[in-house]
């Protein structure tokens, strides 16, 4: 049972999919957009830019120090860089070209990095981007989005690409559920409340979404009301957001796939610190490690299930 | 873009040495024996009629492009676009001082005319190689030289950056080598040996040049040659002295490297009569 699914939402595309197909669309309308790929571009997906752009698209080979760099200097030359590589691969292996190359001088630059989080599922752990966000957000002046589903991430690859400035946008291997059927209402560093209650509040990002809407919707049986946000922007964060759910909810479990330290959890925790301090919890990957597995086995085992946010929801509402 | 001649060059570089020397004293750290070994190079590019640049307009998108990947050698690139008119010399006795945009290490962001933040080795070539990618794309006629340190050499990205160029075909970059013998904890062969440079970028498919870089004269006829070749990206190799031509001075001082030690006041002074 995928995550979602409980809530009725119907699988949709994977994001990086959602993405590479947003991307080439947008490369129709704006000839200052290239890429720099790593020699995964059919995997991230900037496969069909580069095949509709070939003058456009740049693959540097397994090199991503090189990549980054190199975007960097396109980048200073009024270009629109789009460095696309597994989200390991790229913000791990180059991260210090990601601090000079881009952040530093504030260049123009749009990380991709697929293949996040552990729902990679069988290739295992060296490809599983889970330090990812935590890197990303500890750079000065770099924002950082990890969209839910596939029409949220059209509209950041749109709102990524519009922004002057550096970002990192972060998209899964696998299909996910359908959060938003009708659209996305999205907009850079503003939450999305996509399910309102009044005892708890479960903020989310990526697959975990529809995952807290399943949690939400079990906890309702319970007289749990639940509201749930898409925090898809983590930096710049939506202050005014999480500290109105703090206070209007007294409880907040954050829920993500990624490493305990570093991520949505922590980001969100330093606003709830700052503003209006109320229980809170975490549903993430841990001080860990995974493995190789199916996706769906490895969510289960290492608690990325909506059973787990229920878990956290009740022990933070009952320390209210 | 002042085309000196061979006379005039050299006493550029001799003006543009006294800064390097002046400034770093003055700001009581920085790195001038791995600036000085670089002088004739910078001085040859900025006043041999090599670079088309404009001090008043400098992000003009057909300017040629500097790009000192051995950041830490910064003085002489401040101390030649002083000379250029990009600020003044008075500016540059800033140097390293709070407030001042003239870093330790060049901020492009804080100064006009510096083309990439450097300072952590290894990756001036590669921005180097984005800026002549975007040149191709334009249909601009800029060329990109990227200055590296031979210790630098050592870091992966820099042959990464080397096999990259050469499948572009990038004939409107060429990468300059300081080779000056020397990095911070001792002489490069004992470091990290790697050699002779000339013959591993050939063997990329560069056009490469081996050079003696403290011969002004050399400098301008190998930046000449580079300038000739339309195929493929260039290379010069440029042999140097670290801290040239100071080095019997610094070799009194019992360190012959210098590595990132200013020169106090008096060996300052000894200095700047010797070269004057």
């Amino acid at each position: 049972m995928y995550l979602g699914e409980a809530s009725g939402l119907p699988l949709g595309a994977a994001t990086r999919d959602a993405f590479g197909n947003a991307l080439k669309d947008l490369g129709a309308t704006n000839d200052r957009l290239v890429t720099v790929d790593g020699d995964v571009g059919n995997s991230t997906r900037t496969e069909p830019f580069a095949l509709a752009y070939p003058d456009r698209a740049f693959n540097v080979g397994i090199a991503e120090s090189n990549m980054v760099s190199v975007a960097g200097g396109l980048a200073a030359c009024g270009k629109i860089p789009v460095v696309a590589s597994f989200a390991c691969f790229l913000m791990d292996n180059a991260f210090d070209q990601i601090r000079m190359s881009v952040a530093f001088p504030n260049l123009n630059v749009k990380l991709v990095g697929s293949h996040a989080g552990i729902s990679i599922g069988e290739d295992g752990p060296s490809q599983m981007g889970i330090e990812d966000v935590a890197l990303a957000c500890s750079l000065p002046g770099v924002t950082v989005v990890v969209p839910s589903d596939a029409a949220c991430t059209i509209e950041a690859t749109k709102a990524c690409l519009e922004l002057e400035g550096p970002t990192y946008l972060r998209v899964g291997r696998g299909k996910v559920a359908t959060v938003y059927p009708d659209g996305c209402p999205f907009e850079l560093g503003k939450a999305i409340t996509v399910r309102d209650g009044s005892d708890a509040t479960i903020i989310a990002n990526g697959l975990m979404v529809p995952g807290a809407l399943d949690a939400a919707k079990m906890l309702e049986a319970d007289g749990i009301s639940c509201r749930v946000i898409d925090l898809h922007t983590i930096k710049p964060i939506d202050r005014d957001a999480i500290a109105a759910a703090a206070k209007e909810t007294g409880a907040i479990v954050v829920a993500e796939e990624h490493l305990h330290h570093g991520g949505l959890g922590s980001a969100v925790a330093q606003v709830v610190a700052e503003t209006a301090p109320v229980p809170m919890g975490f549903v993430n990957v841990g001080d860990q490690y995974a493995e190789s597995g199916d996706p769906q086995g490895l969510l289960d085992k290492y608690g990325l299930t909506a059973a787990a946010v229920v878990d956290a929801v009740r022990q933070a509402h009952g320390r209210k | 873009m002042p085309e000196l001649s061979l006379d005039d060059l050299k006493k550029k570089a001799t003006q543009i040495r006294e800064l390097i020397i002046r400034i770093t004293t003055e700001a009581g750290s920085g790195h001038p024996s791995s600036s000085l070994s670089a002088t004739e190079v910078v001085t040859a590019l900025y006043f041999g009629g090599f670079m088309k640049y404009d001090p008043k307009n400098p992000s003009s998108p057909d300017r040629d492009r500097f790009i000192l990947s051995k950041g830490h050698a910064c003085p002489v690139l401040y101390s030649a676009m002083a000379e250029a008119g990009y600020f003044t010399t008075d500016d540059i006795m800033t140097l390293r001082k709070l407030g001042s945009p003239w870093e330790g290490h060049p901020n492009m962001r804080r100064l006009p005319g510096i083309e990439a933040s450097t300072g952590s080795l290894g990756q001036g070539l590669s921005i180097g190689i984005g800026h002549a990618l975007a040149g191709k794309m334009d249909g601009r006629n800029y060329q990109t030289y990227v200055m590296l340190g031979d210790g630098e050499m050592g870091e992966g990205q820099v042959w990464e950056a080397i096999a990259a160029a050469e499948k572009y075909a990038l004939n409107n970059l060429t990468a300059i080598i300081d080779r000056n013998g020397y990095q911070q904890t001792g002489a490069t062969k004992e470091v990290l040996d790697l050699t002779e440079f000339q013959p591993k970028i050939e063997a990329f498919g560069w056009h490469v040049q081996t050079i003696n870089g403290n011969d002004m004269g050399e400098v301008v006829a190998a930046l000449k040659t580079a300038r000739g070749v339309n195929d493929k990206p260039t290379c010069i190799v440029s042999k140097t002295q670290k801290g040239y031509p100071v080095v019997p001075l610094l070799e009194a001082e019992g360190d012959p490297n210098y590595h990132g030690k200013p020169f106090s006041p008096e060996l300052a002074k000894k200095a700047l009569e010797l070269i004057g």
